[in-house]
């Protein structure tokens, strides 16, 4: 009851004194608004691009690796990675017979071309020569119409299936199933639409790729170096099971000697988000750096006023101690208006950061929302903030002499 | 009289180290001994030494040496959060200056030592109104210290120093910023509170402001002069006699 009693005075007194110096509390506050904006906009943003970052990832598929000639993120040197031999589409179906975690196994092999109708073109689409069981082999994505099947793939029919993108820039306002369309100037016709992926890796998503069969490919552009062979395994908790076996039968099919280090890679999203993710950590770890950096030179703008405020109020605390504030009394008014002041700044600095945050988000369509951890770390720190910096000059003021403070002028 | 013993001082000193071989004794020795419902005048020089008692009286300052008991309880020895603790319920002190917080009004001013009591806000309320309304400014509640005339002002001091029912009250100097006429007022006031039980100490320059005392204390260089009681005309007998 006493304590609060206290407490209520104390914030009554402080919204007083920081009432009486508009002016001053927010210039003294700035340090504080501008540490907790960094970091909660920094924390948002990071949050935001993690969550987009993963989404787009899942756009290789969760379940999916990829054998390919070369790693997507490597700290190896390049010179020891740049002679391994090329992959072959031979290997598809040794894999195919020999692993037996995996249901699914397609060679892909990607080349850029026009794809045009009399109307509409396309410059620079990804051609992908693949099997049928491409869309097996790399997650199962919904399709308006269909995937061709193994025969027409085997018989390297005219046939394809056709990404969002492509989609909509070839048949702008019509069906675009069962149409013809021209691959480097062949004709196919069109079997299907993949739905749209979209995400910041719109390239190698479906949505600008045409799929042929890979013996038609073959036929109009030739053979191609570069494979990669998609493999999906069966169930997710097997994922490095079945990396060890694809790696087995990849070494055998390349007669790696024991001790020899492989000459391909096995690539899946999972290392795109772990990079990212360390990233994101390292952006993050200084942004954290530079907004202690700010909020520490905030407190002590905040110390330095409040000592500025109790010298200033000096008489006052000489009143309050004749007639009967206790020195806890006193220090707890000091630290209260301190905090106050700190959770004044706080606020404003997550609420600029939350405007800033739409902005962002009505501008770059990011979908990034402010975390509530966040929200509440920021209303902790800056009270934790207030406390620290308001504690030696509260320290100061509840322990003045009674008459020394009120014969004060 | 034979009242209980409120204020017992037994050699009290007082010295302000000046820095170096400088000292500044500003009591070298006092002995004063105050009942229950006395009414005191302390008088004496500038410089004397009177503020710098109704300090140590007032538990505001802490004597260099001597004892000093309040109702019989020694002060010498107490800690700050005690020290505290008398100051807010057993003293009630006026200043020459009023000391009020300027920013707070008359109603907040008076509640000040109901906060740092504990009681809790309606019963505050209701004892800080009842004070205010004690010393005449039931009207000003809400007028800010700027709003009111320095004897209104000192008013509001007073029923501040009363809101609590201290054990005694004390004034140093509450006339000296008031012209005659307030101040005449303001004496009023005192001497009702006076005869309602309670027990008064103030200081005063003025001879006609003692002349409301039952008995004048002198302090000349930091010591009692003269500590006498006074007989007064407006007593009926002695008025009678005259
Ligand atoms: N904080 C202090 N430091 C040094 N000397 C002090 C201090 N306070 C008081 N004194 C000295 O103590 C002596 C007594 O001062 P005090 O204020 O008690 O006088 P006073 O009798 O109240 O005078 P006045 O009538 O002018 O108010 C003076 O000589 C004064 O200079
Ligand atoms: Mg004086």
């Amino acid at each position: 009851m006493y304590f609060l009693t206290e407490l209520k005075e104390g914030l009554i007194i402080a919204f007083r004194a920081i009432r009486g110096n508009k002016m001053r509390s927010v210039l003294t506050t700035l340090g504080i608004i501008i540490g907790i904006f960094a970091v909660t906009g920094m924390a948002t943003a990071i949050d935001g691009l993690n969550a987009a970052f993963d989404r787009s990832a899942k756009a290789f598929g969760t379940d999916v690796m990829y054998v390919q000639k070369f790693p997507w993120v490597s700290n190896d040197d390049w010179d020891l990675i740049r002679n391994r031999p090329d992959m072959k589409l031979e290997y598809a179906p040794v894999l195919e017979r020999k692993a037996s975690l995996l249901t699914a196994v397609a060679p892909v092999v990607v080349r850029r071309a026009k794809v045009s109708t009399s109307k509409h073109s396309l410059e620079d689409a990804f051609v992908t020569g693949t099997t049928d069981q491409y869309n097996n082999a790399s997650g199962n994505k919904d399709i308006d119409g269909r995937f061709f099947s193994a025969e027409e793939s085997n018989g390297g029919r005219p046939v394809c299936v056709i990404g969002a993108t492509i989609a909509e820039t070839i048949f702008p306002n019509a069906d675009p199933i069962g149409q013809e369309l021209k691959v480097g100037g062949f004709p196919y016709t069109v079997l299907g639409v993949y739905e749209k992926q979209g995400g910041m890796f719109g390239q190698f998503t479906t949505d600008s790729r045409v799929f042929v069969p890979i013996h038609s490919f073959q036929s109009h552009f030739g053979n191609h170096a570069f494979v990669t062979i998609n493999v999906r395994v069966a169930e997710i908790p097997k994922m490095e099971d079945a990396k060890v076996e694809i790696e087995g039968i990849m070494r055998s099919l390349r007669r790696l000697t024991p001790g020899k280090v492989n000459n391909f890679s096995i690539n899946s999203q999972e290392i795109l988000t772990e990079t990212f993710g360390q990233f994101t950590f390292v952006v993050g770890a200084i942004g954290l750096f530079i907004t202690g950096l700010s909020l520490f030179v905030g407190g002590i703008g905040i110390m330095n006023i409040m000592f500025v405020s109790v010298t200033e109020r000096t008489k006052e605390i000489g009143i309050r101690k004749a007639i009967g504030a206790r020195r806890r009394t006193i220090l707890m008014q000091f630290l209260i208006e301190a905090a106050v002041i700190c959770l004044i700044g706080g606020l404003i600095g997550l609420l600029l950061a939350f405007i800033i945050v739409q902005l962002m988000n009505s501008a770059f369509d990011l979908g990034a929302t402010m975390p509530l951890s966040i929200v509440f770390i920021a209303i902790m720190v800056s009270l934790i903030v207030g406390l620290t910096s308001g504690f030696m000059p509260a320290y100061r003021a509840a322990k003045m002499d009674p008459v020394e403070a009120l014969r004060y002028e | 009289m034979d009242n209980a013993v409120v204020i017992n001082i037994q050699q009290i000193k007082k010295m302000y180290d000046m820095g170096g071989a400088e000292e500044v004794h500003a009591l070298r020795g006092v002995n004063v001994e105050i009942r229950k419902n006395e009414y005191v005048a302390i008088m004496g020089p500038s410089g004397s030494g009177k503020s710098t008692l109704m300090n140590i009286i007032g538990c505001l300052d802490t004597p260099t040496s001597g004892l000093y008991e309040f109702n019989g309880v020694n002060v010498s020895e107490m800690n700050d959060n005690q020290l505290a603790k008398i100051r807010n319920k057993e003293i009630g002190f006026v200043f020459q200056t009023f000391n009020l917080l300027a920013r707070s009004d008359s109603l907040h001013n008076v509640e000040l030592p109901l906060i740092y009591g504990g009681i809790p806000a309606a019963e505050r309320k209701r004892l800080a109104t009842e004070a205010l309304e004690q010393v005449g400014l039931g009207e000003r509640i809400h007028h800010k210290p700027n709003e009111l005339s320095g004897g209104q002002r000192q008013r509001v001091a007073i029923a501040r120093a009363l809101v609590n029912k201290p054990s005694i009250l004390l004034a140093d100097e509450p006339t000296g910023n008031l012209d005659s006429k307030t101040g005449d007022e303001i004496m009023n006031l005192f001497a009702e509170l006076h005869n309602k039980g309670n027990t008064v100490i103030l200081v005063t320059h003025e001879e006609y402001i003692a002349e409301h005392a039952h008995r004048i204390i002198r302090v000349r260089d930091g010591l009692v002069a003269s500590d006498e009681v006074v007989a007064r005309v407006k007593i009926p007998a002695v008025a009678a006699a005259v």
